[in-house]
């Protein structure tokens, strides 16, 4: 099973039995870690009361998940657009970057030049925009050089990585800072939060208004069908009229810019400006939503908020039970693993069966 | 005088700043030689490295954690193996989830063993050798006086590598498995049981190579101590070719730009520029040589 082929039968079609078998990996990774934690000192069932405190136990804890999970959901549209199309986005780390760095440095620019309505869609667009290249260049290069998407995307992620980093860093470090990020963006720039005295803004509803957006495009749109014709059969869909170098790039860069928002997102809502390596692998978690999702808008948004509560919870975790806040990509990375492995988890069920 | 003795420290630098890439990297080959992309590489790197503290810990020797550190890297391996040999899951999928299991099992191990976040205690360190005479040869015995056993064992390991790859049956039919795997299966190779080599010989290289940095360069676990040498493992793999000689000039000229930096500190290059220098190299001569570059044919298809 390779890359091209991932849509078709890695986990991202829709069907009950794989919604079965998500929630069964959810579950077994749970017990594994309970494992962990046992064999460690700990008390696994005190530790999960206290990770559900800390991403449900509360208006702040809900609160603080809501916002883990947003940029989680544009990263898994990302993910999930791409696959639909055949290809496998994990760059999104690097498109998050260049274009929450791309959108900072504009909407500091333009200030309060000019009139907020203006001024505000012009610094998201621009970000956007350079998420598009950042994801375009991926496709362009698989589609013309049959280069693998995921080679080009390791080395796209460190350079914007890095590139942002010796940035801010070097020439747009807010004065007198001690960690390394810009200038605070002007007062109207940011987005107002939900919950008083959260981080929750309103990215929020642009995330599940993105969500609709990714809906409708694969119901109702030509595009769509095109796309996903690409993923399902290359060869037959450059027979049937899709010109599938240019939908190669497109696909890429609409997944780009939906990376993209992740990052733009997290400096116009959450944090208010950019900070030097901000992202704690969003871009790759969006994978593990992307899979977990099925690539449906509602699949991505539960495995967002999943995630997004692991990640809240886990800092709860640390304080009240001992156990490492770390614990939570334990958890993570032995969910992606049994997703991506359904067949262990339908060899469990068949060996139980007999 | 000044200036031979910079350049042999520049030279020192660089080999022992590459010695943990090198090592990932020819593993990197090794397992893409038989058509197996491991995104895991970083997080193998971290258990080993972690594993190595854990084991200089528990026997009191960094030797004894070295093995640990291998036996980690096997065991990852055989996991990884397991998923995409065996359960044909996504490779870069199982990767990606295992680099999320490493960054988080190895805080929380340490944490559970020392109780402190993110960084151990102190183990037992891999002691030095030095050249008994030519150590003391002005400015050049440098290069002969308190080296560690590791840099020679990197040589030796990607010269047999190559030599392997190249000139055996084995190496000779993992290549013919990443070029095509179904002719290879017709021909009778038994692919899945030469990919799952593959597999183990390159994790348990990584993990030496995360060893390398906990217990040899240093002498504890510090949090995301691998730092992404994994990935640059991945690009150096490329630049060099996909075969273990190429690799290993490939990681020394990625040490190299690191060493420039620290030994020439009046130059004022930036961290992040130094850093950048291998990816952007990797990703221009990606794109220039195009479809002519020796990437195995069927990389990433099982």
């Amino acid at each position: 099973m390779g890359i091209r082929n991932v849509p078709a039968k890695a986990g991202v079609g829709k069907n009950w039995e794989s919604l079965w078998y998500s929630l069964l990996a959810i579950g077994v990774s749970f017990v594994l870690v309970a494992f962990i934690m046992l064999a460690m000192g700990y008390n696994p069932l005190n530790a999960y009361m206290a990770l559900f405190r800390g991403s449900f136990g509360s208006l702040y804890a809900i609160s603080l998940t809501l916002c883990r999970s947003v940029p989680l959901i544009f990263v898994g549209l990302a993910v999930g657009f791409a696959l639909k199309g055949g290809m496998f986005n994990i760059g999104g780390e690097g498109q998050l970057y260049i274009g929450g760095f791309t959108s900072a440095v504009v909407a500091l620019a333009l200030g309060n030049s000019l009139p907020l309505v203006f001024s505000l869609p012009l610094s998201i667009l621009a970000g956007m925009v350079a998420g598009m290249a950042w994801g375009g260049a991926i496709g362009l290069i698989k589609a013309k050089l049959q280069i693998n998407e995921v080679i080009v995307a390791i080395m796209l992620n460190y350079i914007a990585q890095l590139l942002t980093s010796y940035f801010v860093n070097n020439h747009l470090m807010k004065e007198g800072s001690m960690t390394p990020q810009t200038e605070t963006l002007p007062a109207g720039m940011q987005l107002p939060t939900i919950v008083a005295n959260s981080q929750l803004t309103t990215s929020l509803y642009i995330a599940l208004f993105m969500c609709v957006v990714y809906w409708f495009v694969f119901r109702h749109t030509v595009f769509g069908y095109e796309v996903k014709a690409l993923g399902n059969n290359p060869s037959a869909a450059g027979t049937g009229g899709v010109h599938t170098v240019w939908t190669t790039v497109l696909v890429m860069a609409v997944s780009g810019a939906l990376a993209s928002m992740a990052g733009i997102f997290e400096v116009f809502g959450t944090y208010g400006r950019f900070i030097d390596g901000f992202s704690p692998g969003i871009g790759f978690t969006g994978i593990a939503i992307a899979f977990i999702g099925q690539g449906t808008p509602i699949g991505i948004i539960l495995a967002a908020v999943l995630f997004g509560g692991l990640q809240a919870g886990a800092m709860q975790m640390g304080l009240m039970e001992g156990v490492s806040a770390h614990i939570d990509k334990v958890i993570q990375g032995l969910v992606i693993i049994f997703i991506a492995t359904p067949n262990f988890i339908r060899y469990l069920l068949h060996r139980k069966g007999r | 005088m000044e200036l031979l003795s910079t350049i042999v420290n520049l030279l020192l630098m660089t080999f022992r700043l590459s010695i943990p890439i090198t090592l990932a990297a020819i593993g990197v080959s090794i397992s893409e030689r038989s058509g197996v992309i491991n995104l895991g590489i970083e997080g193998i790197m971290l258990l080993g490295a972690m594993g190595a503290v854990v084991g200089s810990h528990i026997f009191g020797s960094a030797l004894v954690g070295l093995i640990v550190a291998l036996i980690t890297g096997v065991a990852v391996g055989g996991l990884y193996a397991l998923c995409v040999l065996y359960f044909k899951a996504n490779q870069s999928v199982i990767g990606i989830g295992l680099n999320s299991l490493a960054a988080g099992l190895t805080v929380v191990t340490v944490k559970s063993i020392w109780n402190k976040e993110g960084i151990s205690g102190t183990v037992d360190q891999l002691g030095t050798f030095s050249v008994p005479l030519l150590d003391r040869i002005p400015v050049v015995g440098a290069m002969f006086s308190d080296q560690s056993p590791l840099i020679l064992a990197t040589l030796f390991i990607a010269l047999f590598a190559a030599y392997v790859m190249a000139k055996t049956k084995i190496g000779l039919r993992l290549t013919s498995i990443g070029e095509h795997p179904l002719a290879a299966a017709t021909a009778g190779i038994p692919v899945t049981k030469y990919r799952t080599l593959a597999i183990l010989v390159g994790s348990a290289l990584a993990a030496l190579g995360g060893a390398y940095l906990s217990v040899v360069h240093s002498n504890l676990f510090v949090n995301n101590m691998v730092a992404g040498r994994g990935f640059m493992a991945i690009a150096a793999n490329i630049l060099g070719g996909w075969n273990p000689i190429g690799a290993l000039l490939a990681s020394l000229l990625f040490a190299f730009t690191q060493a420039l930096r620290f030994q020439f500190s009046y130059i004022q290059m930036p961290e992040q520029i130094s850093q950048i220098i291998p990816y952007v190299i990797t990703l221009l001569v990606l794109v220039g040589i195009g479809r002519k570059a020796k990437s195995p044919a069927k990389l990433g298809v099982l």
